[in-house]
């Protein structure tokens, strides 16, 4: 009965256009499945950071709620995801001197390594959200998985960090803590999502991940089964909405309407001089919006951001790793012909992502949008897998009574 | 500043031609400007400017200019724009010395590479200020150039279409579609460079032949005077008795055009045809009733010349222009540091043959629309500092002396970042992405 709760692990996401909250339960054979969801509409995110912490801490009530209702469980800890503009991943590198008589790698050895490879030099008001090992050199020699048992002088090991000023990461966590919420972990979305779409072999072949948010867009490249970038671009659908919202002379709301509703990431030639009439309050004919307008500056929007992005790795010399092409997910991914524009845009075959593995309410959970919960959910039972590695009954219940305590 | 104000226009019959001054930036400029000299165009003066001294000796160019002497050696620039920049920025004076006294001014550059893509933003810029006419004429790079380079020029062709008055620009992979697999690399340069004189030629037949329905400068300049236009040009020639219809096939059937798609995209084009003093007004109107249908909603300025060396062919040359039009004033990102604000419409001297030409381009020329203008190239803190002082004062002071020369204007239109006004502006490179794309881009919703 202890231990039932540590077998429920919950993704909270904090979006600028939805709170999500998924309930994932590992069945005893190690399975991952989903049995809750919960959203709620956002009102207190502005470019994926929290602006309103009163709104959005009723927002995430909400969404929290349903979840439990849903899932008919009680949500004490949830696995957050964080993103924001000032999130930034780079490649460090850590050294270590084998110092054995034999010259023998052992398991100490590794951890030495890669505990200097996070010893990060960053500005004081920065924190180290996601450390990921990248690959080993033994002696100079790249690309071991697993130095253990090797022969050689020096280890190194490389590393992607991902890192992001704390106080903006430390926002979101408060606004959770106060609603009597444990953090278990904080996790970049563009990671989570990216661990929802993406299969072994997609990661083995090299990927993009694009999560097009409404008010950022993560992006996460593998390529040789390892995380070799990540970033976030602060730019999203709220930019398409505001740009509909001045460029037709409409309110933002109906200019969300007229995206969802007629809005294409390209512009064709069926849509030239054709019309939209918009209606009243009344029902009554109001005035006409030019069609072609509208995709024009919804498109030209959307390639931007796909341009950036493929700016940004052709910097880093990645786009000739993607073999697997680009997979889009995010709110965004809906928006019809996107993939022939991010195909023309990288050069790459490109493709909705669909959420990987995992079982549960399969038909709801197949969305773009729940592509980051899922994620989170995701990384959380990898969390616990590792929790559950070092399970002897003491460890046991130090958690529980841990967890009694923070209850009270 | 305005040392370069032209002798008062004493009437027509003072200044027959316009004078033109081809100047080739870079490598790959001097090139395609040695191939011109042998064009056998009459009254055009050609110049060179490079950042590397070996390439100016080599060069039989009546006139040179050694960019960046102190910065770069006369070694050139080694592929990076930013050196270009600052060589031609601290050669500004001696720029516009070069051009002085010329109305209309080509800038012939390959972009991709230093100096090509960092200077001609600037030599444009220095011409301008000169109170010439600028077109910019450059070629892209080839596509086996390699990502970086694309990037270096389709930054440049940026600055570029903000310098200077139109822009037309030639893809080099664009004209490898055009020549069969088989031929050398070296001849498929020189084929390169034959397109950009091709289209020199074009614009200076243009210029100042006279035809029996007469395009000159005026017309010239209001089709390409749109800021931020992009131009293109074909040339197709004919001989025989279906000349009419093949020149115009060819032209439908020309690459540059995109198979005569750019042609109903176009909002300007400007024909010029070219014949024998065989040619009859039934070709031209046959030439011209396909062309302008091709074209529908585009304003199409013609023009038709008789020259001896034409006897039984028929050669047309277009311009076609796409201009944003769209006002596009007050959307500097604020970090944008620049103290040069931008130089007025210069009011061309249009000595015009005819009185009614004259008389329409002025109207125009007072009306150019506002345009964006991007921001500096991103140089870190140290570099900029490191540069100006390799630069000596010269150039930083110059600046300085331009700001105070102009006034401030406020912008006239504010653009609404909306739900975005009041949170942490995401800027890239300079530009604030909160402000609608199209609106950054230029593009016109009308």
């Amino acid at each position: 009965m202890f231990d039932s709760s540590s077998a429920i692990i919950v993704g909270l996401e904090v979006g600028t256009s939805k709170v999500c909250a998924v309930v994932g339960e590992l069945t005893p054979e190690g399975g991952l499945s989903v049995i809750g969801l919960g959203q709620a509409r956002s009102r207190g995110v502005r470019k994926a950071e929290i602006v309103d912490p009163t709104a959005a801490a009723e927002d995430i009530r909400s969404a929290i709620a349903e979840a439990e209702q849903m899932a008919d469980v009680e949500i004490r800890s949830v696995f957050l995801g964080v993103s924001g503009a000032h999130i930034r991943g780079f490649d460090n590198r850590g050294r270590h001197n084998i110092v054995s008589a034999d010259r023998e790698i052992a398991s100490e050895d590794v951890q030495d390594v890669i505990r200097n490879a996070k010893a990060v030099n960053l500005p004081a008001d920065h924190h180290v959200i996601h450390v990921v090992r990248q690959h080993f050199l033994v002696d100079g020699q790249p690309e071991v998985l697993n130095p253990v048992g090797m022969l050689g002088a020096q280890l190194e090991v490389d590393v992607h960090v991902v890192h992001g000023i704390t106080n903006r990461l430390q926002n979101p966590i408060r606004t959770v803590k106060d609603l009597q919420l444990e953090v278990e972990d904080i996790v970049f979305t563009g990671v989570a999502s990216s661990l929802a779409v993406l299969t072994t072999q997609d990661k083995e072949l090299g990927s993009l991940v694009i999560d097009l948010g409404a008010g950022a867009t993560e992006y996460v490249v593998y390529a040789n089964g390892i995380i070799k970038h990540t970033g976030v671009l602060a730019v999203g659908g709220d930019h398409v909405t505001n740009d509909l919202a001045y460029g037709l002379k409409v309110s933002m709301g109906r200019a969300e309407e007229l995206k969802i509703e007629h809005g294409a990431g390209q512009v064709d030639s069926s849509v030239k001089s054709r019309t939209i009439s918009l209606t009243s309050d009344h029902g009554l004919p109001e005035r006409t919006i030019n069609l072609e307008h509208l995709r024009r500056i919804m498109s030209l929007r959307v390639t931007e951001i796909l341009e950036i992005i493929a700016e940004d790795l052709a910097e880093a010399g990645l786009l000739d790793y993607l073999r697997a092409g680009v997979f889009l997910c995010g709110g965004g991914a809906r928006i019809p012909e996107i993939q022939a524009v991010a195909e023309r845009v990288f050069g790459l075959p490109a493709t909705l992502a669909r959420t990987q593995s995992i079982s549960g309410l399969v038909a709801t959970l197949d969305q773009p949008e729940f592509s980051t919960g899922i994620g989170l959910v995701k990384f959380g039972s990898f969390q616990q897998d590792r929790r559950r590695g070092s399970n002897s009954l003491g460890h046991r219940l130090k958690n529980t009574l841990t967890q009694l305590f923070q209850r009270a | 500043m305005t040392q370069a104000t032209q002798t008062p226009p004493s009437g027509p019959a003072a200044r027959p031609a316009p004078a033109i001054k081809v100047i080739g930036v870079g490598g790959a400029g001097l090139h395609a400007v040695a191939h011109m000299t042998e064009a056998g165009l009459a009254g055009v003066s050609f110049a060179g400017v490079h950042t590397d001294a070996r390439a100016l000796g080599h060069s039989q160019l009546p006139e040179t200019l050694l960019l960046g002497g102190e910065l770069t050696r006369g070694l050139g620039a080694g592929g990076d724009p930013d050196i270009g920049r600052a060589a031609a920025e601290a050669g500004a004076e001696k720029l516009r010395g070069l051009c002085a006294g010329a109305d209309l001014v080509v800038v012939v550059a390959g972009l991709g590479g230093g100096t090509g893509s960092g200077s001609a933003p600037v030599v444009a810029q220095a011409v301008r200020s000169n109170r010439a006419l600028v077109l910019s004429l450059v070629a892209l790079p080839f596509d086996f150039e390699g990502a970086r380079r694309q990037q270096q020029a389709a930054l440049a062709l940026r600055q570029l279409k903000t310098a200077s008055d139109a822009v037309i620009c030639l893809s080099n992979q664009k004209v490898a579609g055009l020549i069969d697999e088989k031929t050398k690399f070296f001849d498929a340069l020189r084929f390169s460079n034959e397109m950009l004189t091709q289209g020199l030629r074009g614009i200076w037949r243009l210029v100042t032949c006279t035809g029996l329905i007469n395009v000159d400068f005026a017309d010239l300049c209001r089709v390409v005077r749109g800021r931020q236009a992009e131009s293109c040009f074909a040339t197709a020639e004919a001989a025989g008795e279906n000349r009419a219809r093949e020149v115009v096939a060819q032209l439908m059937a020309h690459p540059l055009l995109d198979q005569g798609r750019l042609l109903g995209e176009a909002d300007a084009v400007l024909v010029s045809l070219a014949g024998g003093a065989d040619l009859t007004l039934k070709e031209v109107s046959q030439v011209m009733e396909q062309l302008n249908r091709a074209c529908e909603g585009a304003q199409v300025i013609m023009g038709a010349a008789v020259e001896a060396a034409f006897q039984d062919r028929l050669a047309v040359t277009l311009v076609v222009t796409k201009r944003n039009a769209a006002p596009t004033q007050g959307n500097v990102a604020p970090d944008l540091d620049r103290p040069e604000p931008e130089p007025p419409a210069a009011e061309f001297p249009t000595s015009a043959l005819d009185l009614e030409t004259q008389h329409l381009s002025r109207g125009d020329v007072a009306r150019t629309p506002s345009r964006f203008v991007p921001p500096a190239p991103s140089l870190s803190p140290e570099k900029v500092e490191a540069l100006l002082l390799k630069q000596g004062n010269g150039s930083a002071r110059q600046r300085k002396q331009v700001a105070r020369m102009r006034q401030g204007m406020l912008p006239l239109e504010v653009i609404p970042k909306g739900r975005f006004a009041k949170s942490e502006p995401t800027l890239h490179h300079g530009e604030d992405l909160d402000t609608p794309t199209y609106i950054r881009r230029g593009v016109a919703l009308n």
